[in-house]
């Protein structure tokens, strides 16, 4: 029998880390997912699994210690919010250009600036057009749940692994506050330091005199290397795009009107639907389970099908951007938003739903 | 047979370049002391047979290319960054030697967060230091351990402490620190100071497998390019001025 145990969402990341066999976790603390590094600290996982926590000076140093530790090859992850994620941007960049896997968890708040520790959506462009400096993506992927967050550590390891790049976790404060209950899957060792060089060859293991010596770097002074090298990138997310999108239909199937949400936002649309439903009106909801790589194929092909889509996010209107290029014209795109920390109810949703589609 | 491969027999030998220097050319200037640094920190890993035991820590700088000379695994870090990276992989990795090399700028100015706390937390780990006062990669701007009155691009009238500040003298600092093992200051401007810089290094790696903290070696170096000054005026002009504001030996050693 599976265990359930009732936790936050910023525990769950916690909890699955260590029952997911990673190798260490390097944080500094910023509301609202402080609970991540106390959990971690509580439960002494050095004393179990082996697992190094450690808290750093700064999100500078902590980003810089996930590099360090998966240039070994090993799972290494830390997590953060909106200003701290800011900070960390330099070494998300770096470790795109050194292709160095990694899980950044970043529990969003509002912005700019210091802004407000209430829950936002406000840094889906930061994390999924990049945020650093440089041709690169982040494979982002937002959970809508405290499970989700649970699942998504382990599943953020497999996806950084498999393409040697950095994967964000984009969450919010309402998910990482929000208690559920969460199903824990059994318990993942952490890997042998031979199935790290299985795994993980290219690594800075320690270079016995039979192999040449590894080298973890994002520097090419001369321009085509530069180039062969961000047209390799390419071709990677080409791949990432190619296998790797996900999503969550609701209502889809005969739907005639489509929210588009992540995260939170998607299961407050899920409540927006089901009245439009209840009042006739067919409406469903698309929930992009991967950010980055974007459902542009899927949000295409229900552009010929719905009548008009709605981007409703915790911002001025980020994700809509991609929602208007996929649908390229085929139907009307409209958008809702609330910001700073305050969070739409279903009910003002189905009113600015109405407004949008002139419909009583 | 002719007089040199009679000379050049293994029983003459006296003098080799370590088997952990690769053949690539190296891009310092000649006089410039990252050579010889680099050369003494091959020794020390080969004589200590860890080459596959070791990871280094390259910096952005002069020596960010290090990784081309010394036939070890290596991690290049952001600048500054380098003692967060030596921190986790020697935490993740408590068999390996793990050391970083870094400039005054890489260390002294923007990296001085990470240097700080990793020597406040006792990482086990080696930092060797190279302070020539000056940034050499970017072209001889100022640098933090700059002297009072010296030219550099950016302080082309001399380095004026009410315009720019005083130079740090960050390893004294670092000395106050409770996790620091053994600190130092060397130099590798004669043979008898290249040898006590090696005995230094070698000190420092051995340190790191003892869980007594972080091993820290500055080496006051030259930059004769930076300072425009040919080799030989630089070891001159090092010994006349920088050794009064960053005198020689040993600052700490807790195991003395």
């Amino acid at each position: 029998m599976t265990e359930k145990i009732l936790m936050k969402g910023n525990e769950a990341i916690a909890i699955s880390a260590i029952r997911n066999g990673v190798d260490g976790y390097f944080g500094y603390p910023i509301t609202p997912q402080s609970e991540v590094m106390e959990t971690l600290m509580k439960e002494k996982p050095w004393e179990t699994t082996g697992m190094v926590v450690l808290q750093a000076e700064s999100e500078l140093s902590s980003i810089n210690m996930v590099y360090g530790g998966a240039s070994c090859g090993k799972k290494v992850m830390t997590s953060s919010s909106s200003p701290g994620i800011s900070l960390m941007c330099e070494g998300i960049s770096y470790m795109a250009g050194a292709e160095l896997p990694c899980v950044i968890v970043d529990v969003m708040r509002g912005g700019p600036g210091l802004g407000t520790i209430q829950p936002s959506q406000s840094d889906y462009s930061q994390s999924v057009k990049g945020g650093g400096h440089g041709d690169y993506h982040c494979i982002v992927i937002a959970p809508a749940s405290p499970q989700d967050m649970y699942d998504y550590v382990d599943w953020g390891f497999e996806l950084a692994f498999k393409y040697r790049n950095p994967v964000i976790i984009l969450a919010d404060g309402i998910i990482g506050q929000l208690m559920e209950k969460v199903e824990l899957h059994p318990v993942k060792p952490r890997r042998t330091a031979e199935e790290i060089l299985r795994d993980a060859p290219w690594a800075t293991t320690g270079k016995p005199a039979s192999r040449q010596r590894n080298i973890i770097t994002s520097l090419s002074l001369d321009a085509n290397t530069q180039e062969e090298f961000n047209r390799k990138l390419l071709a990677k997310y080409e791949t990432i795009k190619e296998n790797e999108v996900k999503f969550c239909e609701y209502h889809t199937e005969d739907a005639e009107y489509l929210f588009v949400a992540f995260g939170c936002s998607s299961r407050i649309c899920e409540a927006a639907t089901d009245i439009l439903r209840e009042e006739g009106i067919k409406a469903g909801l698309l929930r992009p389970v991967t950010l980055y790589p974007f459902p542009e194929k899927k949000i295409a092909g229900l552009a010929g099908q719905v009548k008009s889509m709605m981007s409703i996010e915790l911002n001025l209107g980020q994700m809509v951007e991609d929602v208007r290029l996929a649908v390229n014209g085929r139907c009307p795109v409209g958008f809702y938003g609330r910001q700073g920390g305050n969070i739409y109810t279903p009910e003002e949703i189905v009113d600015e739903f109405k407004k949008f589609n002139n419909l009583k | 047979m002719d007089i040199i491969s009679d000379i050049k027999k293994p029983e003459n030998m006296v003098y080799g370049r370590p088997a952990l220097l690769t053949d690539n050319v190296m891009h310092y200037c000649p006089g410039c002391s990252h050579g010889t640094v680099h050369k003494i920190v091959a020794e020390v890993i080969e004589e200590m047979g860890i080459q596959d035991r070791t990871i280094g820590i390259s910096p952005v700088g002069c020596s960010v290319f290090a990784y081309n000379y010394i036939d070890i695994d290596w991690q290049e870090a952001a600048h500054g960054r380098a003692p967060a990276l030596a921190t986790a992989t020697k935490r993740l990795c408590p068999d390996k030697y793990v050391f970083t090399y870094q400039g005054d700028g890489d260390l002294a100015s923007i990296g001085t967060a990470e240097i700080i706390h990793a020597c406040s937390r006792g990482e086990n780990i080696v930092v060797i230091f190279i302070n020539n006062g000056i940034y050499g990669m970017t072209g001889g701007q100022m640098a933090p351990t700059t002297l009072l009155g010296m030219k550099t691009s950016t302080t082309p009238y001399g380095r004026d402490p009410k315009l720019n500040g005083f130079p740090l003298k960050i390893t004294e600092m670092l000395a106050a620190l409770d996790g620091t093992a053994f600190i130092t200051r060397q130099s590798v401007h004669t043979a008898a100071a290249v040898r006590k810089t090696k005995n230094a290094i070698r000190k420092g790696f051995e340190y790191s497998m003892k869980d007594v903290g972080l091993s820290f070696i500055e080496v006051v170096s030259t930059c004769n390019s930076g300072w425009k000054l040919s080799p030989v005026e630089a070891n001159a002009w090092m010994v006349e001025h920088m050794f009064v504001k960053y005198p020689l030996g040993d600052i700490k050693d807790v195991l003395k």
